[in-house]
């Protein structure tokens, strides 16, 4: 008797060493194309928000930031702004500059990161070398103004707890000066460069609908047409006194988050500068003594999207409620949408696109019905790079040589 | 839809609301007991075109509150339906899955360490806790020590 047959499945993870979330993708395919996906997510579950609520309401901050290390300054910052809800306090002007600093010079690093991630998995290796070289100054700013490349633990309620001491002021805007016209030239090689225009556009769209329906944010909403950003939306920090756009595209595909992600490295970079210049005088924090009995919702935009933390207080030291949602929990099941249909060397840049704290890579295999690996993860990347060859040759284009621009 | 007009439409539910809470400006509670929450919700996200952000579940001392958070982004308010469930022994109340697909892995997660049961949820299988961690232990659950 014949066996019926069976599709094979794709197995994308759960385990990289390179990055921080585990997440487990089984694709089911019909020939190279996807027609179906399931998502296993939580091989790193540390039970944070119960944690939290064993915690004193100033102890907090640190273990969010320990949410994620890219977005270790969005985490905190939702978090007491949540609190500063629950109390109704103000913190004083010149800490919510300083918090908008550091916050942007974490969107920077983080789209920087990406964009280098982007460039490798479609074989576009001096893209990655150099994004990441670029990105580098950044971290060594954060280092400068808090003590950390990451995990920053300058938010606390009622303001920060250090300053930006006013002699680092020219150096942060020497540095970004120079990140500035690096980006430029970057943004500038991607958005002209044909090749990347053929390998990008029109692959792993996820349409507005979609996009509304699985209610993601940030650069995978903005990148849909969906126009959505906290920091225009519901201002917090002291983003309502500066000077920046909402930047979208209406596409949706791989390409277009891409753009909508350089871009905002220019204004991130802009509005930084003009925060450094406005920063007012006088104290960083106010003295918040007692938490009030009551709840609280604080949102930040980290580099992914909305962030959202929802607090609870009974009166006590502790919260008793603490939610959190960090923006790769809406964006990343939304891989239904942009990835059914789509072709296999399409998969990884598709579900890296949405830029998850994301984990394929090393175990990522082809499996056929009898369980024997067909593909490994190195031969799908290498798809994904002969994709890239393929249309790099028929358009008969040179290599891509930022040394030349 | 501004802010306003927000809570304008807001009396077409009237009925099915137990009552309205305004914290600042920009946080709104509505709070409704659990076999109202799925209209609620339907009526946010259908009728008012509200962004679903996440669902918050809670273990208090006499019931389960389910928080469902929306986002009006162009007034910048956070809208939370804040539904009541009563039952301790077998808590459940309607899945918002069936016309909202973002809210399906929150659903699972508040199933995993809460022990709630979303009636009509399409595909309510454990999402974050592990495939040995004992049947019928909810980790959010007061109970559980911390």
């Amino acid at each position: 008797m014949k066996k019926p047959v069976q599709k094979p499945i794709l197995a994308v993870g759960p385990f990289h060493p390179l990055q921080e979330e585990m997440e487990f993708f089984q694709l089911t395919l019909d020939g190279e194309i996807v027609t179906d996906i399931d998502v296993r997510i939580s091989y790193n579950h540390r039970g944070i928000e119960k944690i939290s609520e064993t915690l004193q309401f100033d102890q907090v901050p640190f273990l969010v930031s320990r949410v994620c290390g890219i977005c270790s300054a969005s985490h905190p910052l939702a978090y007491v702004q949540a609190v500063e809800d629950i109390v109704g306090v103000q913190p004083p002007e010149r800490a919510l500059y300083v918090r908008t600093i550091i916050n942007e010079l974490e969107r920077i690093h983080s789209h920087m990161l990406w964009v280098g991630l982007a460039g490798h998995f479609i074989g576009y290796d001096t893209v990655f070398m150099w994004a990441w070289k670029y990105r580098e100054p950044v971290l060594d700013l954060l280092e400068e103004i808090t003590g950390n490349r990451n995990n920053y633990g300058n938010v606390k309620v009622g303001g920060c707890r250090e300053d930006i001491p006013d002699e680092l002021k020219p150096k942060i805007l020497k540095q970004l000066d120079g990140v500035e016209k690096k980006t430029e030239m970057l943004t500038k090689a991607v958005l002209d460069d044909p090749i990347l225009h053929a390998r990008l556009k029109g692959v792993g769209i996820l349409s507005k609908e979609d996009a509304v329906a699985y209610a993601v944010t940030g650069p995978t909403a903005r990148g849909s047409g969906v126009a959505i950003d906290v920091r225009h939306d519901d201002p917090y920090a002291a983003y309502s006194d500066l000077d920046w756009n909402v930047i979208s595209q209406p596409e949706g595909d791989v390409f277009a988050k891409a753009v909508v992600r350089l871009l905002e490295v220019l204004d991130s970079i802009k509005m930084t500068k003009e925060a450094v210049r406005k920063l007012p005088g006088g104290p960083i924090t106010i003295e918040v003594k007692e938490i009030p009995p009551g709840e609280g919702c604080g949102r930040a935009e980290a580099p992914r999207g909305e962030t959202f933390h929802y607090v609870r207080s009974d009166g006590g030291n502790r919260p008793v409620r603490h939610k959190i949602r960090a923006p790769s929990f809406v964006n990343v099941p939304s891989f239904r949408a942009s990835c059914i249909g789509q072709h296999i060397a399409d998969v990884t840049i598709t579900l890296a696109a949405v830029d998850p704290c994301y984990s394929c890579t090393e175990r990522l295999a082809v499996v056929d019905s009898h369980n024997n690996v067909i593909h490994d993860y190195e031969t799908l990347l290498r798809m994904s790079r002969e994709k890239t060859a393929r249309i790099r040759k028929e358009i008969g284009a040179p290599e891509l040589k930022l040394e030349d621009l | 839809m501004q802010q306003e007009e927000l809570k304008n439409r807001l009396s077409e539910v009237k009925d099915k609301l137990i009552g309205i809470e305004e914290t600042t400006e920009r946080r709104l509670y509505l709070l409704c007991e659990a076999e109202n929450a799925y209209a609620v919700n339907k009526f946010l996200f259908e009728d008012l075109s509200l962004r679903f952000v996440i669902v918050t579940g809670i273990d208090s001392d006499d019931c389960f509150e389910i928080l469902y958070h929306f986002s009006n982004d162009e007034s910048g308010c956070v809208v939370t339906i804040k539904a009541f469930i009563r039952d301790r022994e077998k808590p459940a109340i309607e899945s918002i899955t069936p016309f909202l697909p973002g809210a399906e892995w929150i659903e699972r997660e508040i199933h995993d360490i809460l022990g709630i049961d979303f009636i009509n949820h399409p595909n309510l299988r454990r999402l974050i806790l592990a495939d040995d961690w004992p049947e019928g232990v909810y980790p959010l659950r007061k109970e559980v020590k911390k």
